[in-house]
């Protein structure tokens, strides 16, 4: 594979359009920390967005950054984080759990993915904080939508296209986000020794009070081999975790209003202090517990209370669970499965349909992903809309040809 | 006016007695409206400067139906203009003489209360308060509050993306939808999402909020409803100048601090607001903002004394915090109606809805200024101060030859400023039929062409409520077509890494 290093927007452009004369599909690539998203990469040629990178404006009083797609992700956070600022929505480091270093990825990929975190429940992914876009298209063309500014509803929101839509739209350029302040302190209480259901119910509970809390996750026990996000003194039994964050003041009373809420339940508690709360959260947002695992990753969206009952019904149809965990109250649930041909797949989707949601082939080798399907199969009228949306940006298939679907 | 749409399709016309007697065969009898007295309910909607009568009126009450009427107007070649409530500000269901206007107002509905998830589903015409009036009750709401929420139909709120003074903190209806059931021009029902977080593959939902009734028709939509917070107080902030008014919103903000709502007005809205509702601004500052501050009461009351500083220190003229509850409903009542407010001094008045960076506000209210005395027209401006969204007032008199025509120019002139200065068209009313001509200060040609091709995925006919949005329609055939060059790839030159 031949890989190209465009320095500007006009290089991408002129690179697509050679690439669409001769018909040759054209792989996106930022820092690679993620390719073994989607199904494997099948180009001819690659496209570096490397060249493509720098901070052109951030205002923090005015809550925007733009930058170029290639922006090192780093970088963002360290600016950002001079001025007590942060992305909101929690971006998920795909570092560790493809065996890759921290803190590697770029801009463009994060929104090519659509990434967030635990806050996702709280403060949505990166479609809801990107402000707008550059792009080249499937036929070479420039095209930008969105702005700068905090509301606008100018035109088709083509942002919340291009997030998530694995660079099949368009070899995005530059990018605008929206910061936000990063909360003064944080603090997580643990529920200690839950079972799977009990903590769906208490979490659905709390998630019913005024007590803001910005991260609902749930750790069963884990097996052997997997490692626990969660600091090694605490007791070895299922944790029910529960982030607080804000202003000092308000942690504090919000923390003893939760416990007494918990305590008069009669339920244990631990407490994480603000920097071991802080490397819990990373570490449950990037799956550090199946990194240099074996087992295939899948991630789960479905409807939060059923969570406990989807994983049981999982294991009843003898799918090989060897770990999971819940996040987003039990909403979105991290499987590690015995490595399979089919990675499980029709099992894992048609229980997952029974309950609702779409469950996504995360880790597997290409050899698998390539033949099954990685993102949940559509209904008829709807794939069709799929592929119909796809050629309006791309019609030759050009860009990271079949990254998505066999046929996209 | 000077609005021109598309051209009627003399085949439509003609088919008019056809087309009512298969609608008919579709949906009961009564539901099908053609008498011209009963049409003129429907000429319009909150742009009420632009009028025209439907070709005819259905009132679907099932999804069938409107999946029925979609697929008869695809094969008759009819076109097709979703309504809600009718109260777009830009002229999103304006109808078409030539158009089945396609009324939503009988999917009124609660579907499905869910608090253990968080959600709530609806049919389209459920009213945006309705939602919240439903689960108030057990201490939760739905966010987006747009000013005329206590009208607005849930289904519109999805096609136009509303807002509303909340969303700086909350978001806007994106941000806060899980699901939607459309009905695409052929006829096709889908499921987008559900009760849970983010879509399967593309953001379909996502591009479906704000697209303005041009992609498919809404007949089901599932919301996230929030928890109430525990309390949440208001202050009333008085400033000699509209510059230190801007600059106190951007102390606020870089102070770390998201406010549940933060509103400007300059001095000709707050006297009119406040003579309209008695609610006790300061009518001799040149700015005023009310400022709202929610979470739990040990937030409440760090944040009320750290935003009162900031604005001591910004040299505001006077300070009040809300006592009560009532005196906070009092502080918003002014500003949420301040649109009827500066109406009854109008006697006629145009709202913008541009949305321009902040650090731009003393600039372009100066401009604003100087159009004004350009036009001899008054001009009162509201403002969503803490995410730039602007509500100039163009004050004009119907009556008076040529007073509309000023307006309208001078409302142009004050958006393109907007854009100008990094801002965009519309923040939270949509393009309608009333920005659409402007679309090119915004996007260039490719840019319009890409949407339009997003439409063609979805509307090949360009049935589907027509006219709106973008000025100009090109046919899909055309915005496919490829002019692929022979061409060599660049940088053979460069190394692989």
């Amino acid at each position: 594979m031949k890989i190209l290093a465009p320095e500007t927007e006009k290089d991408v452009a002129e690179i697509v359009s050679a690439a669409l004369s001769q018909n040759t599909p054209v792989d996106i690539v930022g820092a690679g920390s993620r390719a073994g998203l989607g199904r494997p990469a099948s180009g001819d040629i690659a496209v570096s967005m490397a060249g493509l990178s720098g901070v052109t404006l951030y205002e923090p009083s005015e809550l925007v950054l733009t930058a170029g797609a290639g922006t090192p992700l780093s970088t963002i956070t360290a600016l950002l984080s001079e001025q007590g600022q942060e992305l909101a929505f929690e971006p998920m480091d795909h570092g560790p759990l493809f065996g890759g270093s921290r803190h590697a990825g770029t801009l463009g990929g994060m929104v090519a993915i659509n990434a967030s975190g635990p806050r996702r429940i709280k403060a949505g992914a990166a479609r809801d904080h990107l402000l707008g876009f550059r792009a080249i298209n499937g036929r070479g063309e420039v095209f930008q939508s969105g702005g700068r500014v905090m509301k606008n509803v100018t035109g088709y929101d083509m942002c919340k296209l291009m997030a998530g839509s694995y660079g099949t739209f368009g070899i995005l350029s530059e990018i605008t986000l929206k910061v936000m302040p990063r909360a003064q302190t944080e603090l997580t209480l643990l529920v200690v020794g839950l079972d799977e259901s009990s903590a769906i119910e208490v979490m659905t509970s709390v998630s019913g009070l005024s007590h803001e809390v910005s991260g609902f996750a749930h750790l069963p026990l884990m097996n052997a081999g997997f490692s626990s996000p969660a600091p090694a003194d605490l007791p070895s039994k299922p944790l029910t975790a529960l982030r607080l964050e804000g202003p000092e003041p308000s942690v504090q009373a919000r923390k003893h209003k939760l416990v007494k809420f918990l305590a008069d339940r009669g339920y244990q508690i631990e407490f994480l202090d603000r920097s071991a709360s802080r490397s819990f959260w990373a570490g449950l947002r990037d799956g550090v517990s199946f990194a240099g695992t074996k087992e295939q990753i899948w991630r789960i969206s479905s409807v939060p209370t059923r969570g406990a009952q989807l994983v049981e019904d999982l294991l009843a149809r003898g799918v090989g669970v060897n770990a999971h965990y819940y996040d987003w109250a039990g909403g979105l649930i991290w499987l590690a499965v015995a490595p399979g041909e089919d990675a499980h797949a029709p099992a894992i989707r048609d229980v997952v349909e029974r309950h609702s949601g779409h469950a996504t082939l995360i880790r597997a080798s290409d050899e698998v992903r390539s033949r099954v399907p990685v993102f949940h199969p559509q209904p008829t009228a709807l794939a069709g809309l799929t592929k119909r949306l796809r050629i309006s940006f791309d019609p030759q298939l050009i860009l990271n040809r079949g990254r998505v679907r066999e046929d996209l | 006016m000077h609005l021109s749409m598309p051209k009627p399709e003399q085949h439509i016309l003609r088919n008019r007695a056809l087309l009512i007697e298969r609608l008919r065969e579709i949906v009961p009898f009564e539901n099908v409206i053609d008498e011209e007295t009963e049409l003129r309910a429907y000429e319009c909607d909150a742009l009420t400067m632009y009028r025209q009568l439907p070709l005819v009126v259905v009132l679907p009450q099932t999804v069938e139906q409107v999946s029925k009427v979609m697929a008869l107007a695809n094969e008759m070649n009819v076109k097709l203009v979703p309504r809600g409530a009718g109260t777009s500000l830009s002229g999103g269901s304006l109808p078409l003489g030539d158009g089945i206007l396609l009324g939503m107002s009988k999917f009124n509905r609660i579907l499905d209360i869910d608090y253990a998830n968080r959600c709530v589903q609806v049919q389209p015409g459920v009213t945006n308060l309705a939602i919240t009036k439903a689960v108030e009750h057990e201490g939760f709401y739905y966010a987006p509050d747009p000013s005329s929420q206590i009208a607005c139909s849930i289904g519109g709120n999805v096609g136009e993306n509303s807002g509303g003074v909340h969303c700086l903190k909350y978001g806007l209806t994106t941000n806060n939808l899980l699901g939607l059931e459309i009905v695409l021009m052929d006829g096709s029902i889908l499921q987008l999402g559900g009760k849970y977080l983010d879509a399967d593959l593309y953001d379909l939902i996502g591009l479906m909020t704000g697209s303005e009734g041009l992609l498919g028709v809404i007949t089901e939509v599932t919301v996230r409803i929030l928890q109430k917070p525990e309390t949440a107080q208001a202050l009333l902030l008085g400033f000699p100048t509209i510059e230190a008014g801007a600059d106190c919103v951007a102390a606020i903000i870089a102070a770390g601090i998201i406010p549940g709502g933060l509103e400007m007005m300059d001095n000709l809205a707050l006297v009119a607001a406040d003579d309209f509702q008695n609610c006790g601004y300061p009518r001799g500052a040149e700015a005023l903002i009310v400022c709202e501050l929610d979470g739990t009461k040990s937030e409440v009351d760090h944040l009320m004394s750290v935003v009162s500083q900031i604005a001591k220190d910004g040299g505001a003229s006077s300070i009040e915090a809300s006592q009560s509850n009532e005196q906070r409903m009092q502080f918003w009542a002014g500003r949420k109606n301040a649109f009827p407010a500066v109406g009854a001094i109008g006697p006629d008045y145009m709202c913008m809805d541009g949305t321009i960076p902040r650090n731009q506000l003393g600039f372009v209210l100066g401009s604003i200024k100087k159009l004004s005395k350009k036009y001899g027209l008054r001009c009162a401006n509201v403002f969503h101060a803490g995410d730039g969204n602007m509500h100039p007032l163009i004050l004009y008199d119907a009556n008076k030859e040529g007073d509309m025509e000023k307006a309208e120019a001078f409302g142009a002139d004050i958006l393109k400023l907007s854009v100008s200065v990094g801002g965009v068209l519309t923040g939270e009313h949509g393009v309608g039929v009333e920005k659409r001509d402007l679309m090119h200060t915004m996007f260039s040609e490719t840019d319009l062409k890409q949407q339009q091709r997003v439409k063609c995925a979805f509307d090949p006919q360009h049935r589907l409520n027509p006219g709106k949005v973008f000025p100009t329609l090109h046919r899909c055939a055309e915005l496919g077509k490829m002019h692929v060059h022979k061409g060599k790839l660049p940088f053979p030159e460069i190394p692989r890494f």
